[in-house]
C-alpha cells in the first residue's frame, strides 16, 4: 500500500515561501510526476514527503497516518537521487544491501533479496564491482536497485535521468516506467523535462512558484489546461497566445492555440502573416510566422512544406481546439 | 610536451633547477658519508684519521642507541595515535553549524602557527611547572600532589607537547575531507535507516581513509626529527628518558664534539627513516591509490 495525501503542506526557508498550501491525493500504485520550471519547489516538495526537510505547516499522510515528525527511514519510502548517491566504498552488492543491513535483517534474507533485485535490473554480473567501475546507466540501475530492494510503500525519484545522455535517457525512461508497473508500487517522480512527464506519468502535478497549478493525466493537461501557465508549459513547441480583442473575440483576454492546431489555409482564410524562419525537420515543418498585431506565431505542420523566410501565408486555427482564458489567466470553458 | 623540440627545450630549461637541487642534496650527503668514516673530533681537529666502519659499530652498539630508537618510535606512534583519535572527533565537531564557527576554527588551528621552541617553553614554564604551573595549581585546588611532569613522566610530557602542536594539522586535513563528503550520500544513508553512528562507520570513515593516510605519512616525516621540544624542556633526560635519535646525534656532535660518530648516526637515522617509510607505505599506502 502506498497512498500519499498532502493536506495544506507549507514550507518556508526564513521569509521565503517555497511551498504554499499544497493539497494532493496520490493513489496507491500510481505514477505521479512533479513537473515545473527550476525553482518551482518540486524537489522541495519531494524532500518534504521523504522527510529530508521538515514541513512548516500542514500534514503529510501515508496510508492515512500522519508522518510529520517521523524520521525518513520510518516512513517506508525509498529515494533515487539525482547524483545516484551510491556509497563509493561499497560494492554494488553492499550498496543494495545497506538498507536491509541497517534494518537488521538476517544475512540469508539479505542475500536472497539482493540477488532478486539485481536479477530484475540485469545487475547480476556487476554485483562485486565498485560504483566507479560502472557506466552511468549501470549506476542509475544500482540506485534503483537500492530503492526497490526495501520493498517501500512508494519510490521517490529526484530527476534521476538528468545525468544520462539522450539515448540512454529514453531507454531508462521506459525501463523505469515498466518496472513501476510491474511492481505496482506508488512512484513520485520529479523532473523539469515535460517529455519525461508526459510519457511516464499516470498523473502530472504542474508546479509553479510553490503552487500546484494543475493535477491531472497527461492528456487532460494537454487538452484542457486549467490556466495560462499550464497551457504554456505543457506542449512543445509552446502554445501560441494571442490577445482576444485582436483575434476578434473581445470577450476573452487571451486566446491560445497550439502550433499543431494551426493549419495553413488558402489566401484570405484565417490569420495572415510572413514566415520569418522555417525549420525543416523532415517529418514536420516548424514555421515561425510574424502575424502583425497577433504577434509571433508558431505553426507545426506535419510533413514537408516548401516555405522559406519572407513568404506570405495564411494560418487558420482549428476552432474546436482553441483555449480561451480570462484576464486572470484562468481558462473559460463553455 | 608534444614535439621533440619542446621536449628538448623543456629539459634544457629544467636542468639548472634540477642540478642545483641535486648538488644541494648530494654534497651534504657525500660529506656526511665521508665524515662517517673518519675519526674526527672537534676537540682535536688536527688529528683525524680514516677508521672505516668503526664509527657505525660504535654508534650501533652504544646502549643509548637502542633507547633512543625506542623513544623515537614511541614518540612517533603516540603522537600519531593522539592526533588522529582526537583530530577526527574534533573535525566532526568543527564541521557542524555552530555560532562563531570561524573564530572556533581559528582557535583550533592556532597552535600550529606557534614555533616549537616557544610552545615547549610555554608548556614547560606556564603549564607543567611543578610549582608555578597551571596544572600544579589545578592539582592543589583539588587537593592532590602536583605532578613533576618532566621528572615523573618525561617522555609522556614531550608527547603531550608535540601532540598539541600537531593536532591542528590533523584536524584541518580531516575537516577539509569531511567538507568534501557528498551530502546526498548521507541523505541516502538516512533514507536507508542508518543511524548517525552507522553513517560514520560505513560512510565517513571510509571517506576519511585517504586523508588519514596523508596525515600519518606527513606527520611521520616531521615526528622522526623532533628536536626543539626535547632540547628546550628535558635536554634528553632524565638520563636518556627523552632522547630520540635526532637528539642523540646532536649530543654526539655538539656535546661530545665527535663529528665522525655523529655523521655515522645521521646515516643510520636516514636508513631508519627509510625503513619506517617502507613499512608505512606497505601498510597505509594503498589508500592513496585512486
Amino acid at each position: 500500500m502506498g497512498q500519499i495525501t498532502l493536506q495544506g503542506v507549507r514550507k518556508s526557508f526564513g521569509p521565503v515561501n517555497i511551498i504554499k498550501d499544497a493539497n494532493l491525493d496520490i493513489e496507491n500504485g500510481s505514477f505521479v510526476v512533479f513537473v515545473g520550471p527550476s525553482g518551482c519547489g518540486k524537489t522541495t516538495l519531494l524532500r518534504l514527503i521523504a522527510g529530508l526537510e521538515d514541513v512548516t505547516g500542514g500534514q503529510i499522510l501515508i496510508d492515512g497516518r500522519n508522518v510529520v515528525g517521523v524520521p525518513p527511514a520510518k516512513r517506508g519510502l525509498s529515494m533515487v537521487f539525482q547524483s545516484y548517491a551510491l556509497y563509493p566504498h561499497m560494492s554494488v552488492r553492499g550498496n543494495i544491501a545497506f538498507g536491509l543491513k541497517m534494518a537488521g535483517l538476517p544475512r540469508s534474507d539479505i542475500d536472497r533479496k539482493v540477488e532478486a533485485a539485481a536479477a530484475t535490473l540485469n545487475l547480476t554480473p556487476y554485483l562485486d564491482r565498485k560504483p566507479r567501475e560502472l557506466s552511468g546507466g549501470q549506476r542509475q540501475r544500482v540506485a534503483i536497485g537500492r530503492a526497490i530492494v526495501r520493498e517501500p510503500k512508494a519510490f521517490l525519484f529526484d530527476e534521476p535521468l538528468s545525468n544520462l545522455d539522450a539515448a540512454l535517457r529514453v531507454q531508462m525512461r521506459m525501463e523505469v516506467a515498466k518496472l513501476q508497473k510491474q511492481l505496482a508500487t506508488t512512484a513520485i517522480y520529479v523532473t523539469h523535462d515535460q517529455v519525461e512527464a508526459m510519457t511516464m506519468a499516470d498523473k502530472i502535478v504542474v508546479l509553479n512558484a510553490g503552487n500546484i497549478e494543475q493535477y491531472g493525466s497527461p492528456l487532460e493537461l494537454y487538452e484542457r489546461p486549467a490556466n495560462l501557465f499550464v497551457a504554456g508549459f505543457i506542449g512543445s513547441p509552446k502554445m501560441n497566445f494571442v490577445p482576444g480583442e485582436v483575434a476578434g473575440e473581445p470577450s476573452v483576454a487571451t486566446l491560445g492555440v497550439r502550433p499543431e492546431h494551426l493549419k495553413i489555409g488558402k489566401e484570405g482564410e484565417g490569420w495572415p502573416g510572413t514566415v520569418s524562419v522555417a525549420e525543416h525537420l523532415g517529418s514536420d515543418t516548424f514555421l515561425y510566422v510574424d502575424a502583425g498585431k497577433l504577434g509571433l506565431l508558431t505553426a507545426r505542420c506535419i510533413g514537408e512544406f516548401n516555405f522559406k523566410a519572407g513568404d506570405r501565408i495564411w494560418l487558420s486555427p482549428d476552432p474546436a481546439r482553441l483555449h480561451r482564458f480570462d484576464k486572470d489567466g484562468v481558462v473559460i470553458r463553455t | 610536451m608534444a614535439t621533440q623540440q619542446t621536449q628538448v627545450l623543456g629539459r634544457a630549461l629544467l636542468t639548472p633547477a634540477v642540478a642545483l637541487l641535486f648538488i644541494w642534496m648530494i654534497v651534504p650527503l657525500a660529506m656526511t658519508i665521508y665524515f662517517s668514516t673518519l675519526h674526527y673530533s672537534l676537540l682535536d681537529s688536527e688529528a683525524w684519521s680514516f677508521v672505516g666502519l668503526e664509527n657505525f659499530r660504535y654508534f650501533l652498539t652504544d646502549p643509548a642507541f637502542l633507547t633512543a630508537l625506542r623513544n623515537t618510535l614511541v614518540l612517533v606512534g603516540s603522537v600519531l595515535a593522539i592526533t588522529i583519535l582526537l583530530g577526527t572527533p574534533l573535525a566532526l565537531l568543527l564541521d557542524q553549524q555552530v555560532v562563531g564557527r570561524s573564530i572556533i576554527r581559528l582557535m583550533v588551528i592556532a597552535p600550529f602557527f606557534v614555533m616549537p621552541t616557544v610552545s615547549a617553553l610555554v608548556w614547560k614554564n606556564l603549564l607543567m611547572h611543578p610549582v608555578s604551573g597551571l596544572f600544579a595549581w589545578v592539582a592543589t585546588l583539588v587537593g592532590t600532589t602536583p605532578i613533576d611532569w618532566f621528572n615523573d613522566v618525561p617522555l609522556f610530557s614531550v608527547i603531550l607537547i608535540v601532540a598539541w602542536q600537531w593536532l591542528p594539522f590533523a584536524t584541518l586535513i580531516l575537516l577539509t575531507a569531511l567538507q568534501s563528503q557528498d551530502e546526498e550520500q548521507k541523505e541516502a544513508a538516512e533514507m536507508d535507516g542508518a543511524s548517525a553512528l552507522s553513517t560514520f562507520i560505513y560512510l565517513t570513515l571510509p571517506h576519511l581513509a585517504r586523508p588519514i593516510t596523508v596525515v600519518i605519512l606527513i606527520e611521520t616525516i616531521f615526528l622522526l626529527t623532533v628536536f626543539a621540544e626535547i632540547f628546550v624542556t628535558t635536554g634528553g633526560g632524565p638520563g636518556l628518558a627523552t632522547t630520540n635519535i635526532a637528539f642523540l646525534i646532536y649530543t654526539q656532535a655538539l656535546v661530545q664534539y665527535d663529528v665522525g660518530n655523529a655523521s655515522a648516526g645521521g646515516l643510520v637515522a636516514v636508513v631508519i627513516a627509510n625503513i619506517v617509510a617502507f613499512f608505512l607505505v606497505r601498510i597505509v599506502g594503498r589508500n592513496l591509490e585512486a
